[in-house]
């Protein structure tokens, strides 16, 4: 153990007192102080609350490595074209994750679509124009919103907005849009265009709090110098925008991260369908919807190891889009503190 | 000349007012559809409430009545075994954050638990899978108890942390001052007085894995009968939720409203105590944090 070593300097010391540290000259009983301030309680305390710490750093390695040999299997047998493989086919045992791909590239482009402008105005409203007793409550029940679980989500989407979707919105869509490409075929309800919506709401309350976050981190003196040049309110906020611009595109970057691995919600409104369309109305599937329906289904291990890579590839995408997004936001904000 | 400028004077101001409108009504576009939602399920939730859905167990296919006695149970056990895993993971590396505030293994770690927290909860149910089921070869409470205890670390471990830096740097001096070791000083001095903030904070992340679903869908697996054993697959509310909701009967949708009526509770509630115990923590005391 490493500490006995200190127990056996500790009463050499101890006759110098604690004075006596100050006093003596530099060098010469420089080993015996250092043993010395090591409490034997506090080596103990910090020897553990390091253990656990490190255990959270072996965790994400962990994760990674047995989903990797999950997966070998079908690594081995699928090797990269796995990726690029249009196929799923349980009954041949055939698999490939490109239409799962497709659909959560799809369904997220969709959602970003409609919450990203949204969620700027929204951070631009809260932080530069609405005043306190709005800003507050409001941004408490934004906060509140993207707490609330998937399933609930799920369960709206289910009952409320598929219906509306079929009934109201996509035959409308069918028949003033039929030039596009997007807006054909028949209206399930169910489908891309649901999806993408659900997730848009779903993403809205991220992006726009730490958004906010971002626009409140700019310091006054920017605005108040904008303003007392004469600018208008609109120029003073774009002089704002511009200079959070990386912190913004880092709050989108987890936004995206979120809408690519949610799962519940989308899974309930997207259809289930492993087909490429380029109809937003048509049935889909994502990676995250593929892994939630088909997992306790798979019989064969090449199935179950085909599923555990799409686990793999979700994780890799969601752990880079994360780390750049936490990257940005961090360098942004530490920039604002230091200034 | 002067003409010129005022119209584009004008110009400027007009543009300013068009969209600071477009900002309040993007405000406005974005924040209605979440509030509908919002309420929608709770008068939903609240009006197909009622006592049995807490005392009594699901009933057969296509026969109505009943409630989810043992998805109540199930969840709390599942969210028992999650925090007698996860706290004790997240409360330490809290406290090594805290303690460590710009040591270079800390920020790494910081960094993981942030990287973590955006890993989505269907992967972490795969990995639970993979080190739980397939050795034990069943479904079980104890793979469902592992995810959850995994997804709770990102929260629980940034609130401990940040809850410990909130407690002003004087306290800690005056208490090391006084000769006191630095674990005792961290335990008895520090802890306690973040102890408020660091039990909502972890309140927080449980209501959240109370909702969790999708790790829980080949982990856990959701039990129709009564089941306490954690070797054994076991109900949860928010699988049932899944079940029901997909069902052609309305008896069981309207018990899936009951059920997000009671997750949406529990949540806002433990929110606003969060939001109420936090607020105004050591403000002002120039603390710098």
């Amino acid at each position: 153990m490493a500490h006995s070593a200190s127990d056996i300097a500790a009463p050499v010391a101890q006759g110098s007192g604690g004075e006596a540290k100050m006093a003596s000259p530099p060098g010469v009983f420089l080993r015996s102080q250092k043993r010395k301030s090591v409490n034997l309680g506090d080596t103990i305390f910090q020897s553990s609350t390091t253990f656990f710490a490190f255990l959270v750093f072996v965790l994400v390695f962990l994760m990674a490595y047995e989903m990797y040999r999950g997966s070998v299997p079908s690594i081995e047998k699928f090797g990269w074209s796995f990726l690029t493989r249009e196929i799923w086919d349980p009954v041949q045992d055939e698999y490939g994750a490109l239409v799962f791909i497709f659909g959560t590239v799809v369904s997220s482009i969709v959602a970003l679509t409609f919450a990203l402008p949204l969620s700027i105005g929204v951070a631009v409203f809260l932080s530069e124009l609405a005043p306190g007793w709005i800003e507050k409550p409001m941004s408490f029940l934004i906060e509140l919103l993207a707490a609330i679980p998937s399933i609930v989500y799920g369960l709206w989407g289910v009952f409320v907005l598929v219906p509306w979707l079929r009934v109201s919105v996509e035959p409308v869509l069918s028949r003033n849009l039929k030039f596009l490409p997007f807006f054909t075929g028949p209206s399930y309800g169910f489908g891309m265009l649901a999806a993408g919506i659900i997730l848009a709401i779903m993403v809205l309350p991220i992006i726009t709090s730490i958004s906010r976050d971002v626009l409140k981190a700019i310091p006054t003196a920017q605005r108040e110098a904008a303003l007392a040049l004469g600018a208008t309110r609109w120029e003073t906020t774009r002089i704002v925008l511009s200079d959070a611009k990386s912190g913004l595109l880092g709050a989108t970057l987890l936004g995206l991260g979120r809408a690519v691995g949610e799962t519940m919600a989308v899974t309930m409104v997207i259809g289930n369908r492993p087909e490429i369309s380029a109809s937003l109305l048509a049935p889909g599937y994502t990676m995250a919807s593929v892994i939630a329906n088909e997992f306790t289904e798979a019989t064969s291990d090449m199935y179950v190891s085909s599923l555990i890579e799409i686990a793999l590839i979700l994780f890799v995408l969601t752990v880079l889009l994360n780390a750049a997004a936490r990257l940005i936001v961090w360098s942004v904000t530490k920039k604002f503190k230091n200034a | 000349m002067k003409l010129g400028y005022s119209t584009y004077h004008y110009w400027r101001k007009s543009k300013s007012a068009i969209t600071t409108t477009l900002c309040v009504l993007s405000a406005l576009v974005a924040v209605v559809p979440l509030f509908l939602i919002f309420f929608y399920s709770l008068s939903q939730g609240i009006g197909s409430l009622n006592l049995n859905f807490f005392i009594k167990m699901p009933t057969p296919v296509g026969e109505s009545g009943g409630g989810m006695a043992n998805a109540i149970v199930g969840t709390g056990i599942l969210i028992g075994l999650g925090s007698l895993l996860g706290l004790p993971v997240s409360i330490m590396t809290g406290i090594y954050l805290a303690e460590h505030k710009h040591g270079s293994f800390a920020s790494i770690v910081r960094f993981l638990t942030d990287v973590l927290s955006g890993i989505p909860s269907i992967v972490v149910g795969v990995v639970a899978y993979i080190i739980v089921v397939l050795p034990m070869k069943h479904f079980s409470a104890l793979a469902g108890g592992v995810a959850l205890g995994i997804l709770m670390i990102p929260t629980a471990t940034r609130t401990t942390e940040e809850m410990m830096l909130l407690v002003p740097h004087t306290i800690r001096e005056a208490a090391l001052a006084l000769g006191i070791p630095r674990w005792k000083v961290t335990l008895r001095v520090i802890l306690p007085s973040a102890l408020r903030g660091i039990t909502t904070g972890i309140l927080l992340a449980l209501a959240r894995a109370a909702g969790e679903t999708a790790p829980l869908l080949f982990t856990a697996l959701g039990n129709r009968f009564w089941s306490t054993d954690i070797g054994q697959p076991i109900a949860a509310l928010s699988v049932f939720i899944y079940d029901y909701a997909r069902a052609p009967f309305a008896d069981w949708n309207r018990q899936a409203w009951a059920a997000a009526f009671v997750l949406i509770f529990l949540i806002t509630i433990i929110n606003v105590i969060f939001r109420f115990v936090t607020r105004g923590r050591y403000a002002g005391t120039g603390n710098g944090h």
